[in-house]
């Protein structure tokens, strides 16, 4: 019993102490969003403000209120639709194997990793010739395409922990490709498609690059309007940390509902590599 | 259910097909624009980098101005935030090379706009423009040439910072009963002196190897003067030229007084360590002095004080933002308009004092400005101008790029050598 | 089995097979376009002259390559992305274990400790730069406390390069700046391998651990030779998904510490950006961005051929 409480209380004081780590830049983040500038300096980081000033929030707010709305407007949509294309992709390319769908989903993985600032020409100039240019609906469109690899790669993992019995005798019950998937892998997949989901709202929501190039003006996501508090030659630190804890709330407020759905879709898809 | 599952994929598609169709159609529309002309043009489009407290407050007041003097005509302000203007200059050089300019854009005067754009044959002359409103006696002379390409001018200067300016923080200097250095060798003496006394004699932080390069670019023009300055930007003087040696030498001697964290700190952090006391001075264009006086609040000549980098007092390190006109935009006339409020003293005087620069126009009103401006706008009349090197007017981005790279591997190796034949290497690139 | 399945298939392979590639046509040309299209694009403009801002298009050969395989500031990259590659990747695997692990104890509070792992996620990678920046700062940051016990690291500012041999004008081995940019890394990544763990330990059945133990395994060797080989799979797909951000990093160096002093920091994609956008050296950023997916391959290649051996 005794070595059962120790062992506990070692693990308790393992999980605060990584916990404290974790927390320290939160602290720092919170800390210098309530200074007045002139007390945010490199210097006094640790030090609490001597007054409470919310000014940042406010004037954050101010300016990243109307590109929430565009944040909104462009990661729901993207979400949504990459994960669905990536449903459908994972579903044919573990449960319909083909001579070298194998080799297609390699060349599909592939893009996942190449570096964005290489195709950033290309990309804005095929945007404008197709109108889509500056509009959330091109921005949507370069999301979709580039969350296609890592939705694909997750949901195949993810189906690949379907038996494929299940498949077999739907089959036999003379269902076909699109009732095997409507019936079965649909209703099997929701805490995969939670886990792609938080994935994909997370990273197009902190997206930078596309949306600081595809976009200007009153089109830009909420993270570049987030830039935009800073100018070219001055920060205002204060301001930019209030702004990064608003810009960053729904991703938070994301992880902390659907965090155990995060794990619990992870397991139902992880178990099988 | 089927027809909701239909629905899901037709949505997945639609992106193609609106793609494809739209395309096509919405073409027409545009051309027609293209013809329309007169009142049917589209807006004035003003692409710059700034997006920041002060330096946004004076781009609006600017395009507020000319709304009140031109109603008729609309402005876009259409500002590419971060990375000092290099996600700005991402944007513009698709745009431009798709061949859809922005009406006007902010480009640095000197090679960052004479290597690239007119290089390119994408910008206009502006030559009627200054004869038509006068301005070739209200911009300095030199003001002037860094805007142009052999006859022809190319882009409007709005505002001026100087780059070899030194701040240091007065109470430091008065405790430790320190005078103004007007040469590097007074300067060293009182930098041993601060060191002494166990301050840090000037702050750095280069964390963007850009601070670094302006304090060599400052050097550089304090051991070989103004003229040798230019030549040596012109590709008359070699860098492996003993003078560049020197100033080299001169300029490690210079990193050997700065604060040992300085690769960890941007300028404004190195700006500071300046206000608190703990160093003594720093070497920075004098948008510094908006960061002391309006976020740090600091007292001009009581808090701290100003001169010359040592050796260059007759002279003045010139960082100057000009808008030019693109060949090939809708809206040439209205665009002129633009550029020609921008160029009038009510222009410059709306846009200036908010941003913290000085106006590039010699007949502005001091009145408007702060004695830290005042007196600026005084030397920038006498003054004899030389382009920075690190802001991209100096040498074409290419070579500006290549440049900071070598500083940066010199700040840490000190190997004089392998810095003046990096930078003769990269010399054809100028 | 297999063929079984085959022949059942068969008798509806052609309509099924048509719809099955018509679900996979979207996505197939998308990538045809923005993927392939986009990189044939590069890999063209990296054996061009194009380097400056009026487009050059003329054949150069490989002269950009051998450029930048002598160029100081990239063999500096290259180095730095392996070790910031090594290291990112096997402390992002062991402290997520490790914590997974913790975490299956069924203790109490455990989705308060997850919350806390996990949420470094949500931020962007922009301010955990600035955040890591401020904290890692060898004069003000973490280094208040440990004056404590008398150690004063450097940080992102050492330009040590720890057990170094000249490799032609760089030297080569473990930059030390590198750590601190994988500790702000491993911050905000940890809660990613940690939730894939524990996902996977959840679903190994506590029959087997029973049986383990049953057979006078301790429970050292129950971890060590039952659930770790299990979780195999999970640490594949961490390594890739780890990987691609690792080769690909770019706005957390670009926000915590720029390039550092003599490029101890420095990664491909900060000098592909600086040399594309800042130096119009487009040919030059092109053929690093063509270096970068070579190396991916690298990766990618076995991974894949490995989870193939292993489906059969």
């Amino acid at each position: 019993m005794a070595s059962i409480r120790i062992g506990s209380i070692v693990k308790y004081s393992l999980l605060i102490i990584i916990s404290l780590f974790f927390l320290t830049p939160i602290y720092v983040i919170i800390v210098t969003s309530l200074k007045p500038l002139s007390e945010v300096s490199i210097d006094q980081m640790w030090a609490l403000p001597t007054i409470l000033d919310f000014n940042s929030y406010k004037m954050a707010f101010d300016s990243l209120a109307p590109n929430l709305l565009n944040s909104f407007y462009l990661v729901i949509p993207a979400t949504l639709l990459s994960a669905l294309l990536g449903a459908m992709n994972g579903y044919v390319l573990s449960k319909w194997k083909f001579r070298g769908s194998d080799v297609l989903f390699t060349f599909i993985l592939f893009g996942m990793f190449i570096p964005y600032q290489s195709i950033l020409i290309p990309l804005i100039q095929f945007l404008r010739t197709i109108e889509l240019y500056n509009t959330i609906p091109g921005l949507i469109l370069v999301h979709v395409v580039y969350g296609l690899p890592i939705t694909t790669l997750m949901f195949r993992n993810f189906y690949a922990s379907i038996p494929d019995e299940l498949i077999e005798s739907a089959q036999i019950d003379g269902a076909n490709f699109l009732g095997v998937f409507r019936h079965i892998i649909i209703p099997l997949s929701i805490t995969g498609f939670v886990v792609v989901a938080i994935w994909q709202f997370t990273n197009i929501w902190n997206e930078f690059l596309f949306a600081v190039t595809i976009t200007t003006g009153s089109k830009q996501p909420v993270m570049v309007a987030l830039q935009n508090l800073s100018g070219s030659q001055i920060v205002q630190w204060n301001v930019q940390m209030a702004g990064a804890l608003l810009a960053a709330l729904p991703t938070l407020l994301v992880y902390i509902f659907l965090g155990k759905y995060f794990v619990r879709g992870l397991l139902a898809g992880s178990v099988k590599g | 259910m089927k027809k909701f599952f239909g629905l899901f994929v037709l949505l997945a598609l639609a992106l193609v097909v609106s793609a494809c169709s739209s395309d096509s159609t919405s073409d027409s529309p545009d051309k027609s624009k293209d013809k329309g002309g007169g009142s049917a043009e589209g807006p004035v489009e003003i692409f710059s980098w700034w997006t920041g407290a002060g330096e946004e407050d004076g781009l609006l007041a600017l395009i507020d101005l000319f709304n009140k003097l031109h109603p008729e005509i609309k402005v876009e302000n259409a500002a590419v935030a971060g990375g000092a203007g290099t996600n700005a200059k991402a944007v513009l050089a698709t745009r431009m090379q798709g061949n859809d300019p922005p009406s006007t854009f902010q480009v640095h005067g000197g090679e960052e706009l004479n290597k690239s754009w007119v290089a390119a044959d994408k910008m206009a002359p502006l030559n009627d423009l200054y004869e038509a409103n006068g301005w070739l006696d209200k911009f300095p002379e030199a003001l002037i040439e860094l805007v142009s390409n052999g006859d022809n001018i190319y882009s409007v200067p709005v505002n001026v910072h100087r780059g070899n300016v030194m701040f240091y923080n007065k109470a430091v200097f008065d405790e430790h009963g320190i005078e103004v250095p007007t040469t590097l060798d007074e300067f060293f003496e009182v930098a041993d002196k601060l060191q002494a006394a166990g301050v840090v004699p000037l702050a750095l932080g280069d964390k963007e190897s850009w601070e670094a390069t302006m304090i060599f670019e400052n050097v550089l023009a304090a051991e070989l003067g103004r003229d040798g300055y230019l030549q040596l930007f012109a590709g008359e003087i070699d860098f492996t030229d003993e003078r560049v040696v020197a100033a080299a030498e001169k300029f490690g001697k210079i990193l050997d007084y700065v604060n040992e964290d300085h690769a960890s700190r941007n300028w404004q952090d190195s700006a500071q360590l300046v206000a608190e006391g703990k160093a003594a001075m720093i070497n920075m264009g004098d948008w510094a002095k908006g960061y002391f006086v309006n976020d740090l609040k600091l007292v001009t000549n009581q808090d701290f004080g100003y001169f010359a980098f040592p050796d260059t007092v007759g002279d003045f390190a010139v960082i100057t933002d000009t808008f030019g006109l693109p060949k090939g935009i809708e809206n040439v006339e209205s665009t002129k308009q633009f550029l020609t409020v921008l160029g009038s003293v009510e222009g410059q005087d709306a846009f200036n004092p908010l941003k913290g620069s000085i106006p590039a126009r010699i007949d502005a009103d001091p009145s408007k400005y702060d004695d830290y401006g005042k007196d600026t706008i005084e030397d920038f009349k006498t003054a004899q101008l030389y382009p920075s090197l690190a802001h991209g007017s100096a040498a074409s981005e290419g070579f500006v790029t290549k440049a900071n790279q070598a500083v940066n591997i010199f700040v840490t190796q000190r190997d004089v050598k392998n810095f003046v034949e990096a930078l003769q290497n990269a010399a054809p690139d100028m | 089995m297999e063929k079984d399945m085959q022949l059942k298939r068969k008798k509806k392979v052609s309509k099924d097979q048509l719809t099955a590639i018509a679900f996979l046509l979207p996505s197939i040309i998308f990538i045809m376009v923005f993927v392939y299209g986009f990189i044939s694009w590069t890999g063209y403009i990296s054996l061009s002259n194009y380097n400056t801002i009026v487009p050059d298009f003329s054949f150069a050969g490989l002269k950009n390559y051998l450029y930048l395989f002598n160029d100081f500031r990239f063999r500096a990259d290259l180095r730095n992305t392996l070790f910031f590659t090594i290291f990112f990747i096997g402390a992002v695997i062991l402290l997520g274990l490790a914590l997974s692990i913790l975490l299956d104890q069924k203790l109490k509070g455990e989705s308060v400790f997850r919350n806390i792992f996990l949420f470094p996620m949500a931020l962007s990678f922009i301010v955990t730069g600035v955040v890591w920046q401020w904290l890692l700062h060898p004069s003000t940051g973490f280094n208040k406390f440990l004056d404590v016990f008398g150690i004063q690291p450097k940080w992102y500012t050492d330009t040590t390069i720890l057990a170094g041999f000249k490799w032609g004008s760089i030297e080569f081995g473990l930059p030390v700046a590198i750590i601190a940019v994988v500790i702000a890394a491993v911050w905000q990544m940890t809660g990613f391998s940690l939730a894939m763990y524990l996902a996977g330990l959840r679903g190994i059945g506590d029959e087997l651990r029973e049986a383990a133990r049953m057979d006078g395994a301790t429970e050292f060797q129950v971890y060590m030779k039952i659930i770790l080989p299990m979780l195999m799979p999970i640490t594949m797909s961490v390594v890739i998904i780890m990987a691609h951000i690792s080769l690909k990093i770019f706005d957390l160096i670009y926000a915590m510490t720029g390039s550092g002093a003599n490029f101890v920091t420095d990664v491909p994609g900060l000098y592909m950006f600086e040399t594309t956008f800042r130096g119009n050296y487009y040919a030059n950023g092109a053929a690093i961005a063509i270096i970068m997916l070579l190396l991916v391959a690298v990766f990618i290649v076995p991974y894949l051929w490995s989870s193939r051996k292993g489906e059969r």
